[in-house]
């Protein structure tokens, strides 16, 4: 399994907040990967700090075995895909296909002309005139056309309807069969993310809480439902996400890895969806759920 | 061809839907030796999900024998999953039957034994898969 992003100890200072603190993670290629957590958690800062935008205020951003935007052919081979402004109004359709065959050396003409006509996008429109759909699929085109190994995307799918999202997503999930690329897209929404990702990276307040295979976090975590008496015995024997108890009930989000733990009969086991999963872990930012080193490798 | 479906609400893992869905069809014999499965391409299209949760789930069905990767070809379907012979079936009936017979003489009613059996039928597979 080769990484093809790596963090480590990274922080960024704007001015005099820190928006990335002690960051660390390392990113499978081959994956798509949700990177969630509140706004303002520092998902758009490590993305940035990843394309090389930013520069890091410590600690290294590596991308293909290189530091982050260091030299031209690791740059040709990441796609950015930023959330706010990704076209230029005033540039029609094709003079932004055009812009992007001029700064790329591995456009794909074809491939961009013929998802356009398939997405039924007119080349002579302004992008400003496009719907908000439509211009979210051209800048997708756009960053798909320079055929990356590495497509980063901050919120795509932010101000979609439903139906757009849905586009968007198929189509970005049938160009990673055809390419194996790796994509690291963000949201504050878990449940875009639910069917289409299989690597879960949670941030909260600047640093990575939470990184891993979707399917085995979700497997090694489970709720406990029981008498509250039992509680503290439970929480002594398992790392607990979350602990809620009424005065005679308690409900743990637990760690209890792969295999159901033995416990008294009282307690009900059941399995963790990935919203419930999220969100316990932002509530708790003091928990942390990191693969260990000789695993991170 | 076997045409995949998601239940998004259901909290079942994506590949474990399409695994459970491959198997059923095998059951009931819409899926018959040497079918070939959809690509992983043609589930995406369709369902907008992960390709490596498609590879995951034949990964898996690979696995356990129903069906073999042809490279280049596609996933084809290697055997068929019938249920139980006739005369098991005849008995595992008649026990339940006695099972039943004999929570109705206990005074539960037709809501308590269904939400028995349930619980007993979801921890034993709980247990297996865990």
């Amino acid at each position: 399994m080769t990484t093809i992003l790596r963090a480590t100890g990274l922080a960024k200072r704007y001015r005099r907040k820190w928006a990335l603190r002690d960051c660390s993670v390392a990113i499978p290629a081959g994956r798509v990967v949700a990177l969630v957590g509140p706004n303002g958690a520092g998902k758009s800062t490590l993305l940035h700090l990843a394309v090389g935008l930013l520069r890091p205020t410590a600690g290294t951003v590596e991308v293909l075995g290189e530091p982050a935007g260091h030299s031209v052919e690791t740059r040709t081979k990441v796609a950015f895909l930023a959330q706010d402004k990704p076209l230029y109004d005033t540039f029609t359709v094709a003079e932004m296909l055009r812009f992007g065959r001029q700064l790329n050396r591995t456009w794909d003409q074809d491939f961009a002309l013929a998802r356009l006509a398939a997405l039924d996008i007119p080349l002579d429109r302004r992008s400003g005139g496009l719907s908000g759909g439509q211009q979210a699929q051209v800048a997708l085109t756009v960053a798909l056309a320079k055929r990356p190994d590495l497509l980063l995307l901050d919120e795509p799918l932010a101000n979609l309807d439903p139906l757009a999202r849905h586009e968007v997503m198929r189509d970005l999930m049938t160009a990673v069969a055809e390419t194996e690329m790796t994509v690291v897209l963000s949201s504050h929404v878990v449940s875009d993310l639910e069917n289409t990702c299989d690597w879960l990276v949670v941030m909260n307040g600047g640093r990575v809480q939470l990184s891993g295979d979707i399917d085995d976090v979700l497997r090694s975590h489970r709720v406990l439902t029981g008498p509250a008496e039992l509680a503290g015995g439970v929480a002594g024997r398992l790392p607990v996400v979350e602990d809620s108890r009424t005065e005679r009930q308690a409900t743990l989000l637990a760690r209890t890895g792969p295999q159901a733990p033995t416990l008294d009969p009282r307690w009900d086991t059941r399995p963790v969806n990935l919203e419930e999963l999220v969100l316990a872990y932002l509530r708790r930012p003091e928990s942390a759920a990191l693969p260990r080193p000789a695993l991170a490798a | 061809m076997i045409d995949f479906r998601l239940d998004r609400g259901s909290g079942v893992a994506t590949y474990l839907q399409l695994v459970h869905q491959v198997r059923h069809a095998l059951r009931l014999g819409v899926l018959q030796v040497g079918d070939r499965l959809p690509t992983a391409k043609e589930v995406v299209d369709k369902l907008a999900i992960n390709p490596n949760t498609v590879l995951k789930a034949y990964r898996e069905l690979e696995r356990d024998g129903l069906v073999a990767a042809r490279p280049g070809l596609g996933t084809f379907v290697r055997r068929t999953l019938g249920g139980t012979s006739g005369a098991d079936h005849t008995r595992l009936r008649a026990e339940l039957a006695r099972w039943i017979q004999d929570g109705r003489a206990t005074g539960m009613d037709i809501e308590d034994l269904e939400a028995l059996f349930a619980a007993v039928l979801n921890e034993s597979f709980r247990e297996d898969t865990a």
